[in-house]
C-alpha cells in the first residue's frame, strides 16, 4: 500500500501534545530579557530620549553603522523607504520600537522600559489609505510625495468598448478592514554569542530562517557565516513571521556587542499593535455582462493601505500587486483593466497573511456575481456556471496560465451536497416563521507553489521561489532529508516522509526531515504562499528518485540483476523476478564501508540533492455557507459550512483537512469578527483580546470537507498548494449568505467584517 | 505584560484581612478570583501597591438560605451558579446568567462578590443585583458590618459605595415565590464576550395581571440601570405582545447609552429594546 494518500497521523504531534515541544520562549531560560519601548504616538519628531540613570537601554545612537531595512522592487514605480532599526529622528506609527531595555528578567526589563521617556513633538497622523491619497501636503515619507509606494496598471485593448456594449453593468465598492494574522505564539527570539567561534545563534519564531539570516547580516554588516538562525517549534506564522523585523536585528546586535545571550518574547499587546497587519483595502469594481449574463469586461481599482514601512523581503507590493494580477480568479474575462496602489500611512506595516489579497478579491468578485445574479434573476451558481473557465490550460488576461482544475465540478458538487432546491424550500418556509436563512457560495482558485518565474514578474530585488533538498541514506539505513522549507505547524515533515517512503520502499518511521536550521539545511525560502508540498515536496520526490537510483545500482551489483529490475519495498532491495533481496540497512552499510566496490556507480556514500523551481499551479475550491441572520440584533449564526476542495493529488488528506479547517476559521474571523481599529490620531483601539475578537470554538461550526483531485502536470507531484485556500473563501461565502438571507430587504453588504452593527445599519438604511 | 512591583499579603482570618485593608486599603486591592484585576495589572492599567489575597479566608465560601434570602459568601465562584442552587424563578435564572459569564476557567475562579466590587458595567451579576434588589454586606475593621442596597451601590464605571477599608463579606438575594417570573437576555459578539447590551426582567403576577415589574439594563452605560418607565407600563397590564413591545420601546427610549468600537450608542439603545423584549418574553415563558 502506498504511503501517499493515507490519512497518516502527523509525526509532529505527539511531542507537542505531551508538552515536549521547544518553542522560542522555552529556550529563553537564563537569557537577559529585552523589553522594547514603543512609540505612543503615530507620528512625530523625536526631540529627546531620556534614559534612566541605571540599567541598559539601547537607542538609535547606540546602533551607529547599523543599516536600515530597505526592501526593493525594480518595477511598478516602487519607492524604496528605509525602515530604521530604531528611529533617531522620527516615529511613524504607534508601536514602533524606539528603544530596548535590558534586564535579568522580563518584569525588571518592563520596569526599566517604563522609565524611558521619549519626548516627541506630535504631528497629525494619516491613517486611512484614501485619506492619504487626498492629503498629500504632509506625506508620510518625503520620498513618496503622493504617499504611493507602489503603483501598477493594466488595460487590455477593448475594455472600454466591451463595457459600452455590455447589456448590463454592475458596480460595487468593497471595503476590507484591517486584520492581524494572530498566530497563537507571538514573535520572539533568543540570540546567543559563542565566544569560541565568535558566531551568534538566533533561535526565533520565524517562517524564513535563511532569509532572516541574510537580512540581519546585511543590516549589521557581518558575515552571514557568523550567524546561525534556527526556527524551533513555531506556533503558527500565517505570513506574519516571514518578515525581517527590527527587533531581531537588535537581538543579534546585542549578542555580538555584549557577547552574551539575549531574549525578546513578544506579548499579545505588542503582537496586535507592532507586529504586522494585513487586508486593509478598498476596491472599486465595475463589470459588464452580455444579455446571457456572460462577463464581457472587468475594471477594478485597488487601494491597499501598506502601513508605515515596506515589509522585507516581499515588499509592500505583495497585496496590491497580487490583487491586480489575480482579481479575475477562475472566471473567463477577456477584457480587463486594473489599477493597484500601495499607499503608506502612519499605521503598523502590512505584510502577507494567509491568502494575501485573495480573501478580499474573492469577496469582490463573488459579491459582484451575486449582485448580478439577483439583478438578472437567476441562481448565483447559474451565473457562475456561465462564466467559469472550463477548458485548460487557460491563459488569463494577465497572462497567467490556469492549469487543469475543477471550477464548475466543485461548485456543482457543493450545490448537490447542499441540495439547492430543498434549501430554497426550507428558506421559504423559514421566512413564513420570521426566520431569515441564507445560502452563499464562493468559487475561487488559489495560485500556489510558484517559484522564481512568478516572483520575478513582480520585479523583486530578492526573488524567492526555488527549493533544494539534500537527501542521504545513513550507513544504518535511515533516510535524512535536509530541506530549505521551514514548516511551522503544517505537518510537512509527515507529508515529505510519505513521499520518500513510497520512492524508497521504507516505512515513514525510517525517515528524518531536518528543517529550519541554517547550519543544517540548504539555502531555501522557508514556508509561505502555499508552496511547501509543491516545491519542497517536488524537490523531495526528485531527490528520492535519485537516491532510489543510487541504491538500486548498488543492489544491482550485489544481486547480479539489472537496476531497472530491482524494486525497493519493505525496507529491502528486491529482484523483480526470483528470490534475491537485500535489506537496505545492509546495503547502506556496504555502500559506505565497502564503498570501493561501488564508487564507480555512486561516488562516495549514498547522498544526493535535487532542486525544484516550478512556475506554479492553481488549486481551487467552492465554499458554501448557510447562515441565519437575527434581523433584530444583526447577529449571524453559521448553520452549515461546506468546502469542496481540489488540491490535486493529496499527499495526506488528514493534513489537508486540517489546513482547510484552520484556514476556514481564520476566514470566518475575517468575515464576521476580526478588525484592527485605529482612531483618527493613529491610536490602536484593539490592542487586547477584549477588543480584537478572534472567533472561538463557540463561533466556528463543524466544517464539512470534500475533495476532488484534478491532476496537473504543473506540479511534479501532481499536488497543489492548499495552505491558504481555507482562509480565502469564507468572507465571500458568508456575506453572500447574509445578503441572500436579507434579499427581501434588498440588503447588500460589501464590507468585511460584516459585524452585527453593520448588518443592522444596512437593514435600517433599506428600511428608511 | 508583567505587572508593576507590588507587595502580597495572604491573611488567614477575616479579622486579619480587615486589619490589612484598614492599613493598606487606599493603595491596595483585594485579590479574590483575580480575573479582572490581574489582567489590568499586567497591562499596568492597575498598579496596586499591595494585594490582599482573601482566598485563604475560611468563612466566605458559603451559599446558604436565611429568611427567604440566598446568602452568597464573599468567595463564592461564578461556577457555583451554573446549576440551580435553589428552586423557583431565581434558581432557574441563575444558570442562564452564569452561562453568559466569560468561559469556564474564568467562572471557576472569578467570584460573585468580586464582580460586584469591580463594578464593570458589563458584569451580569451587577445587572442581576440591581434587578432583584440585592443587598451587599460590607465589613470594615473600624466600623463593623453595614448593608448597602444594590441601587445605592453602583456609583459609576468601576466605582462603588465600598470604602477602601471595606470587604464584601456576603450578598443577599431575595428568593421569590412562584408568582414571580424572571428572564435574562444579552447580546455579545462572541460567546462569553462583554455584552453589547443585557436585560434582566422580573415580573410578579396576580393571575394574568402583572402586579410588579422590574427591568434592569446592563452594559450600555457607566452602571447597570433600572428601566423604570418601561416597568411601569407593565404594572396592571395583562402580558400580551403589544404590552411587551411597548415596554421594550419605553426601555429603549429611556436608557442613555454610550458607544465604543463594538457598538455605537444608537445600536446599543436599539439592542436594549430587543433584549428587553426578549427578556420579558423569556420571563413569561419561564
Amino acid at each position: 500500500m502506498k504511503w501517499v494518500g493515507r490519512r497518516l497521523p502527523r509525526s509532529e504531534d505527539p511531542p507537542l501534545l505531551r508538552g515536549e515541544g521547544a518553542f522560542t520562549a522555552d529556550l529563553a531560560l537564563g537569557a537577559r530579557m529585552v523589553a522594547f519601548v514603543r512609540s505612543p504616538l503615530a507620528r512625530g519628531r523625536i526631540l529627546e530620549i531620556e534614559k534612566p540613570e541605571t540599567g541598559i537601554v539601547i537607542t538609535a545612537e547606540d546602533l551607529e553603522g547599523v543599516k536600515p531595512i530597505t526592501p526593493r522592487l525594480t518595477k511598478f514605480n516602487y519607492v524604496a523607504i528605509e525602515q530604521p532599526i530604531l528611529p533617531a529622528t522620527f516615529v511613524h506609527y504607534v508601536g514602533q520600537a524606539v528603544a530596548a531595555a535590558i534586564a535579568d528578567d522580563l518584569a525588571a526589563a518592563e520596569d526599566l522600559a517604563d522609565r524611558v521617556f521619549i519626548d516627541i513633538e506630535p504631528e497629525d497622523a494619516v491613517i486611512d489609505a484614501r485619506q492619504a491619497l487626498q492629503d498629500t501636503q504632509r506625506p508620510v515619507h518625503p520620498e513618496a510625495p503622493g504617499n504611493v509606494l507602489v503603483e501598477a496598471a493594466v488595460r487590455t485593448s477593448a475594455v472600454d468598448a466591451s463595457m459600452d456594449k455590455a447589456a448590463r453593468t454592475v458596480s460595487l465598492s468593497v471595503r476590507s478592514h484591517r486584520q492581524s494574522a494572530f498566530p497563537l505564539e507571538a514573535r520572539g527570539g533568543v540570540a546567543a554569542f559563542d565566544r569560541a567561534s565568535g558566531r551568534v545563534t538566533l533561535h526565533a519564531s520565524v517562517q524564513m530562517p535563511h532569509m532572516l539570516r541574510t537580512g540581519i547580516a546585511d543590516c549589521l554588516g557581518m558575515p552571514e557565516a557568523d550567524l546561525r538562525v534556527v526556527a524551533p517549534d513555531v506556533g503558527g506564522g500565517f505570513g506574519q513571521k516571514m518578515s525581517l523585523f527590527p527587533e531581531y536585528v537588535v537581538l543579534v546586535w546585542l549578542a555580538r556587542t555584549h557577547r552574551g545571550r539575549f531574549a525578546w518574547i513578544e506579548d499579545r499587546r505588542e503582537n496586535l499593535i507592532a507586529s504586522t497587519h494585513s487586508r486593509d483595502q478598498y476596491h472599486e469594481l465595475k463589470a459588464g455582462f452580455d444579455a446571457a449574463g456572460r462577463l464581457q469586461a472587468l475594471e477594478v481599482d485597488i487601494v491597499a493601505n501598506v502601513g508605515a514601512f515596506s515589509c522585507y523581503p516581499v515588499t509592500c507590493g505583495v497585496e496590491p500587486l497580487m490583487a491586480l494580477a489575480e482579481y479575475p480568479g477562475p472566471y473567463r474575462i477577456e477584457h480587463y483593466a486594473a489599477r493597484a496602489r500601495g499607499v503608506t500611512t502612519n499605521t503598523c506595516p502590512i505584510a502577507p497573511y494567509r491568502g494575501v489579497s485573495r480573501p478580499a478579491i474573492t469577496f469582490g468578485m463573488e459579491r459582484l456575481l451575486d449582485r448580478a445574479a439577483r439583478a438578472i434573476g437567476i441562481e448565483p451558481i447559474e451565473l457562475r456556471r456561465r462564466n467559469l473557465v472550463t477548458s485548460f490550460p487557460y491563459r488569463t488576461a494577465m497572462g497567467l496560465e490556469l492549469d487543469r482544475a475543477s471550477y464548475v465540478e466543485a461548485m456543482d458538487q457543493a450545490a448537490a451536497l447542499i441540495d439547492l432546491p430543498a434549501f430554497r424550500e426550507r428558506q421559504r418556509q423559514a421566512r413564513t416563521e420570521g426566520r431569515h436563512l441564507g445560502l452563499g457560495f464562493a468559487v475561487f482558485n488559489e495560485r500556489s507553489g510558484y517559484g522564481t518565474p512568478a516572483f520575478a514578474a513582480r520585479g523583486m530585488e530578492i526573488t524567492p521561489g526555488y527549493e533544494r533538498v539534500e537527501m542521504a541514506m545513513t550507513p544504518s539505513g535511515e533516510i535524512e532529508a535536509r530541506i530549505g522549507a521551514s514548516p511551522h505547524g503544517q505537518g510537512l515533515k509527515t507529508a515529505l516522509a510519505q513521499i520518500i517512503a513510497d520512492e524508497l520502499g521504507v516505512s515513514t518511521e525510517r525517515v528524518r526531515i531536518i528543517a529550519g536550521d541554517t547550519d543544517r539545511t540548504p539555502y531555501g525560502w522557508g514556508t509561505f504562499a502555499s508552496r511547501s508540498v509543491v516545491i519542497s515536496g517536488g524537490a523531495t520526490k526528485k531527490a528520492s528518485e535519485k537516491l532510489s537510483l543510487a541504491i538500486r545500482s548498488v543492489a544491482a551489483r550485489l544481486l547480479q540483476t539489472p537496476a531497472e529490475e530491482i524494486d525497493l519495498e519493505d525496507g529491502a532491495a528486491r529482484a523483480r523476478s526470483g528470490e534475491a533481496s537485500l535489506p537496505l540497512a545492509q546495503l547502506a552499510r556496504l555502500a559506505y564501508h565497502q564503498n570501493h566496490q561501488f564508487s564507480d556507480l555512486i561516488g562516495h556514500g549514498l547522498s544526493v540533492q535535487a532542486d525544484y523551481d516550478p512556475a506554479g499551479t492553481f488549486s481551487n475550491a467552492c465554499h458554501a455557507a448557510i447562515v441565519e441572520v437575527d434581523t433584530a440584533t444583526g447577529g449571524v449564526t453559521i448553520e452549515r459550512y461546506l468546502v469542496v476542495e481540489d488540491a490535486g493529488r493529496l499527499i495526506n488528506p488528514l493534513i489537508v483537512d486540517g489546513q482547510i479547517r484552520g484556514g476556514v476559521a481564520q476566514g470566518i474571523a475575517n468575515a464576521l469578527f476580526e478588525e484592527i481599529v485605529y482612531d483618527e490620531d493613529g491610536n490602536i483601539l484593539t490592542s487586547s483580546l477584549a477588543d480584537y475578537l478572534p472567533p472561538t470554538m463557540s463561533e466556528i461550526p463543524e466544517i464539512e470537507i470534500h475533495h476532488l483531485q484534478s491532476l496537473s502536470d504543473a506540479s511534479y507531484l501532481e499536488a497543489k498548494g492548499v495552505g491558504e485556500g481555507g482562509a480565502i473563501g469564507p468572507p465571500a461565502a458568508i456575506v453572500n449568505a447574509i445578503c441572500d438571507a436579507l434579499a427581501d430587504f434588498g440588503v447588500e453588504i460589501d464590507e468585511i467584517p460584516a459585524t452585527p452593527e453593520r448588518i443592522r445599519r444596512s437593514l435600517e438604511a433599506r428600511a428608511a | 505584560m508583567k505587572p508593576a512591583a507590588f507587595d502580597y499579603l495572604a491573611p488567614r482570618s477575616r479579622a486579619e484581612a480587615l486589619a490589612m485593608l484598614r492599613d493598606h486599603g487606599d493603595t491596595g486591592k483585594v485579590l479574590a478570583g483575580g480575573q479582572s484585576l490581574v489582567p489590568a495589572m499586567n497591562f499596568r492599567l492597575a498598579r496596586p501597591e499591595v494585594l490582599i489575597d482573601i482566598n485563604r479566608l475560611p468563612d466566605l465560601d458559603h451559599l446558604r438560605f436565611e429568611d427567604g434570602r440566598m446568602i452568597i459568601g464573599g468567595l463564592v465562584r461564578h461556577a457555583r451558579f451554573e446549576h440551580p442552587a435553589v428552586e423557583g424563578p431565581l434558581g432557574r435564572v441563575l444558570p442562564i446568567i452564569a452561562a453568559h459569564i466569560a468561559h469556564l476557567p474564568i467562572r471557576t475562579r472569578g467570584t460573585f462578590a468580586g464582580s460586584l466590587a469591580h463594578a464593570d458595567p458589563a458584569a451580569e451579576w451587577c445587572t442581576l443585583a440591581l434587578g432583584v434588589e440585592a443587598e451587599i454586606v460590607a465589613e470594615s475593621a473600624d466600623r463593623g458590618v453595614r448593608c448597602i442596597a444594590a441601587r445605592d451601590f453602583f456609583k459609576t464605571i468601576f466605582t462603588t459605595a465600598l470604602e477602601p477599608d471595606e470587604l464584601i463579606v456576603e450578598t443577599r438575594l431575595p428568593v421569590p415565590a412562584e408568582n414571580w417570573r424572571y428572564g435574562f437576555q444579552e447580546f455579545s459578539r462572541r460567546a462569553g464576550d462583554y455584552a453589547l447590551a443585557m436585560a434582566f426582567a422580573a415580573l410578579r403576577f396576580d393571575g394574568p395581571t402583572i402586579r410588579e415589574a422590574r427591568i434592569a439594563i446592563g452594559s450600555v452605560g457607566a452602571t447597570p440601570v433600572l428601566a423604570g418607565n418601561a416597568a411601569s407600563t407593565l404594572v396592571g397590564a395583562h402580558a400580551d405582545a403589544g404590552v411587551i413591545e411597548a415596554a421594550a420601546a419605553a426601555a429603549r427610549d429611556e436608557i442613555e447609552a454610550g458607544g465604543d468600537i463594538h457598538g455605537s450608542a444608537d445600536y446599543r439603545r436599539h439592542l436594549v429594546g430587543v433584549m428587553t423584549e426578549r427578556a420579558l418574553n423569556q420571563a413569561l415563558a419561564a
